[in-house]
Formats: C-alpha cells, structure tokens, sequence
C-alpha cells in the first residue's frame, strides 16, 4: 500500500469512527422523522436564548464597570446656599492637586434640577419660596480604582476645606444591580447546564427505545461478528443526524428571538440596557450550541448503547 | 478432560446448560469437533438441538464445563474478543432471522460489511451467491416479501458467504422443497470441501443419507450419543486426503 493509500485508508478509518459512515445499516434510520429532532431543536433554542441572556448580563455589567471603576462622586451637603457654593470651590480647587485624579466636572445646577425634577418638580429647587437645599454634586475620575483606600485619601484631603462634603465610589451605587445581574447570570448559566442535562435525558431515553426496538437485529449483528462499537456508531450516527437537523432548526428560533428582542431592549433607550449588546465571540459561542449539542447526543447515544450492548453475550 | 491436540475445532468438556433454575437442558456434553469434518446433529424434539447449536455459535455461554473453539476458551474469552471468534462461524437460524428492514442483498453482504468489506467488493461474492441460491431475480426484495423457502435461502446465503471455518444450520431445509433442500446439501458440501467444519441440526432422517460421508451426533433428552463415532476422541481418520482431518463414517 502507497503512502498516500495508507494516509487515505487512516483518514477514511478515522472519519468512520466519528461519523458511522460507511458501516452498514444496522437499524432503520430515522432520517429526521419522529419528534426527537424538535425535542433537540427545542432544547437547542432554549439554551441559545439562555446563553444569549447570560452573555449580555455580563457585557452589562464588564461595560458599566469599565466606566464607573474610577468613579467618584462627592455632594457638598450644606444647607447654606453661599456656604455650598465656597465649599465647592474649594473642593474642586483641592481636588484638582491631588494627582490620582485624571477628571473633575462639578455638575451645573440646570444637570441637578434636571435629576430630581422627577421627584421634586420643576420648581422645587429654583423658584418657590423656601427652596429645597440640593447638594452641589461634584464627579471625580481617578486614574486607578476607586477602591476604600483611593477615597479614603480623597475624604482626608477634603475635610479640611470642605467639612460638610461626602465622598462615595459611583460603583458603590450600583452594587445591587451588578449582584441582580450576577445571580440572573448564574440563572443563565444554570439553565444551559440543566438544560444541557434534560438533552441529555431525553438522548438517553430515546437511545434505550432504539435499543429495544431494534434488540433482535442488534442480537443478529453480533451474532454474525459486529462488534458493540459498530453497533454504538449506527445508533451514535442515527442520533447524531436528528440533533444536527434540531440544532439547525432550535438555532434558528433563537436567532430571531434573540435579534427581535434585541431591537425591543434597543428601543428602550436604557443606558445600562444598551450595554448588553453581543458581540463577534458572543455569537461564535452561540453558534457552537447546536455543534455542542450535537456531540453531547452523540457522546450520550454511544455511552448509552455500549453500556447496554455490555450486558449482551 | 480431554487434552486439546491443536488441530479440534471446538471441544467441548463436560458441558452442561440450565435456563435460570430449570433443570440441566444439556447434560455432560464430551465431544471434539474437527477441521473439514461433516456432522449431523439429530434428536427429537426438545432434544436440546438449538440450546447445543446457541452454545457453538456462542450465542450462549454454558452453565458449567469447558469449551475451546478454534484454541480459545471460550468460557474465559473476553466479551470484546468474542466478535472475531464469531466471524469464523456460519450460522443458519431455524427461524432465518434476517434483518427485516434489509433487502435480501443487504442481509447477505451483512457479514462481509461488519467484517469491514468495502461496497465496492461486495456487488459480485453477494450477487454469485443469490445466484447460487436462486434468487438473483429477488436481490432487493426486503424479507417479508419473500416467501418462507425463500427467506431460508438467503438465511443460508448470508451463513455461507464469509466462508466461515465452520457452518452451523438448524433445520436448514426444513421449508425448502425437496430439490431445494439437495441443492443447499450440495452447497454446504461444496464448503465441506473447502475445508469448513459444517453442524447441521436436523429431525429428518432421509437428509442423513444424503451426505454418506456425514457423522451424527444423536441428542436424546440434553445427552449425546455417538451412533457413528462423531464424538470419539481421537476420530477414526478419513482415507480421503481431499478432506482434512475428517473422520471416516
């Protein structure tokens, strides 16, 4: 045998193993019929909605972090107008010497009526008589993390020009919603594995029925000399057949859930919502759901028939 | 026990078989198969004829005793080497047993594909042999079209066509006509020839005298008995070169 027969004969061989091609049809083929590829197209579209949903709580979050991480806000809270206003100054003076801080915007008055008009009214805080004291809100971005440390410093250079100012981490206020976020991801996360585990289930269940349905031609092959591993490559080539169709079909439901509910979050106009948006790797990831389904069933179809065939003479 | 020679084909040592508790089916089976060798396998009804055939097609595993096929035992033989031990067997069930959703083409070229035949070296041994059997006309009629002498046929054409070192058949002839049934005789003596140690089980005494060089193995309530010295040890040995190993009748 040449080289090139030999390589020939090897990678004919190896594609055989994975793929059952070639050996002889042990069992009727169901060829896409019956309902275990919507079975699998179902659970192919609820893990890519799943895996979607999880992919873009974490790009919200890594994109809101990003931009808050060196966030700081201090509000001047003084009741006395003229009094506010010098403390700001003065803030802003001493702010701008300190070296960790790369940003400063003290927020105009027209900004903060803006912010608790919802709540306060358009008035409340220029025109009526006894005006509602707001703190002057002044933003930081500091070159590093705005960490315990960072503000700690920024409260000690503060104190003694500005007494009656308060300094927070601006991420500090959204540490609830990242937490939200956190446990919806790991919602997301659990679901593609429980439902990863329900394919799983349902290969299995289905593997065991092909079985005993075809237990005689199954007796008749081994019989004749077939070995557990032909037999296991006919029901891992039949299975793997149905969940690539339900894949292909499961991946296109999701497609166009994901892309219609996409253009409704889109339509919200919500900043922190904007940012969830999926990216090129997001997609690719999503892409191989159907790809890993497809394994998973025929790694699960072939586990399955060996197991069984074991128990055979 | 006797002591293996290395040229038996199957020896079987004080052999017994039970199903769950029921008592022994096969009781003391003693006896030592040669290459080339013709054997009828005879009794009445519920002799133990199919539970003896299922132990020498390895369809079974005996209840006690030792059986060596083709110098492995067969008892100690891992599952995973069982496949390649049965590649060198032939077997015709009683009940044909063919694959139902396989044309008669298909179920012939079964034994060449598991034993990794390409398609293309199969068109002509399994088109040969459907001819051979007379059925070339019905190479892709699926089974439950073929009437029962028929379906026996391509049974008989899927046991023979690996040229398996040995051939065992229940009741091979039992629906086909009596031309028929000399036919396939000729053929599974054509492969006796050949070299391969055929077993027939059958109930029908006129079929023994169809092969006079045969020896027969008489099966009386799961014991055997030896009316033409198929089962002594060493066999008597045939005159006739042109039959390796084969014991004189």
């Amino acid at each position: 045998m040449s080289p090139k027969e030999l390589l020939e004969t090897r990678i004919t061989g190896a594609m055989r193993a994975v793929t059952g091609t070639g050996d002889p049809e042990l069992v009727p083929q169901s060829r896409l019929s019956g309902p275990m590829p919507w079975v699998i197209a179902i659970m192919v579209a609820m893990t890519v909605i799943a895996l979607a949903a999880g992919l873009a709580l974490r790009n919200t979050v890594i994109s809101a972090q990003a931009g808050l991480e060196g966030g700081l806000t201090v509000q001047i809270v003084e009741a006395r107008a003229p009094e506010r206003r010098a403390q700001s100054e003065a803030a802003m003076q001493r702010l701008e010497s300190l070296p960790a801080v790369v940003g400063l915007r003290l927020v105009p008055k027209e900004e903060l009526d803006h912010l608790i008009e919802p709540w306060l009214g358009s008035d409340q805080g220029t025109t009526s008589a006894m005006p509602v004291p707001i703190p002057a809100l002044i933003d930081v971005q500091l070159s590093g993390r705005a960490d315990e440390k960072q503000i700690e410093k920024v409260r000690a250079a503060l104190v003694a020009v500005a007494p009656a100012a308060r300094v927070d981490a601006q991420s500090g206020w959204l540490e609830p919603v990242y937490d939200a976020i956190a446990s919806l991801q790991w919602l997301a996360i659990a679901l593609v594995v429980l439902l990863a585990m329900a394919l799983a289930a349902a290969v299995l269940m289905a593997a065991r029925s092909a079985l005993g349905t075809n237990r005689d031609t199954i007796e008749i092959v081994h019989l004749l000399g077939g070995t557990d591993a032909q037999i296991a490559r006919v029901f891992q080539r039949s299975i793997g057949v149905d969940a690539a169709g339900g894949g292909v079909v499961g991946f296109a439901l999701a497609l166009i859930v994901i892309l219609l509910l996409g253009r409704r979050f889109a339509g919200l106009g919500a900043g922190l919502v904007d940012q969830g948006s999926l990216g090129w790797i997001d997609w690719t990831l999503l892409a191989m759901v159907p790809l890993a389904a497809a394994l998973l069933a025929m790694i699960t179809a072939r586990v399955t028939v060996m197991h069984a065939l074991r128990k055979m003479l | 026990m006797s002591k293996p020679t290395g040229e038996e084909i199957v020896q079987f040592d004080n052999v017994g078989l039970r199903y769950g508790t029921d008592r022994e089916v096969l009781r003391n089976l003693s006896f030592t198969l040669f290459p080339g060798s013709f054997y009828f396998l005879t009794g009445a009804s519920g002799a133990g004829k199919t539970s003896l055939l299922r132990l020498l097609y390895l369809a079974q595993r005996p209840s006690r005793g030792m059986i060596r096929m083709f110098g492995s035992d067969a008892i100690t033989l891992p599952r995973e080497r069982l496949p390649l031990l049965r590649r060198r067997i032939g077997v015709v069930f009683q009940d044909f047993r063919l694959v139902s959703h396989l044309s008669a083409f298909d179920n012939v070229a079964l034994p060449l594909r598991v034993a990794g035949a390409a398609d293309r070296d199969l068109r002509k041994p399994v088109t040969d042999m459907l001819e051979w059997v007379g059925l070339a006309d019905r190479m892709d009629a699926r089974p439950a079209t073929l009437s029962g002498g028929e379906q026996q046929r391509v049974a008989i054409a899927r046991a023979v066509i690996p040229r398996p070192q040995m051939l065992v058949a229940d009741e091979p002839t039992g629906n086909v006509d009596p031309e028929m049934a000399v036919k396939l005789l000729r053929l599974f003596e054509a492969l006796n020839g050949l070299g391969t140690t055929v077993v027939v089980a059958t109930h029908d005494v006129h079929l023994l005298q169809k092969v006079p060089d045969s020896l027969i193995m008489r099966l009386n309530k799961g014991q055997l008995a030896d009316p033409t010295g198929a089962l002594r040890f060493p066999p008597r040995r045939s005159a006739n070169p042109s039959r390796h190993g084969r014991p004189a009748a």
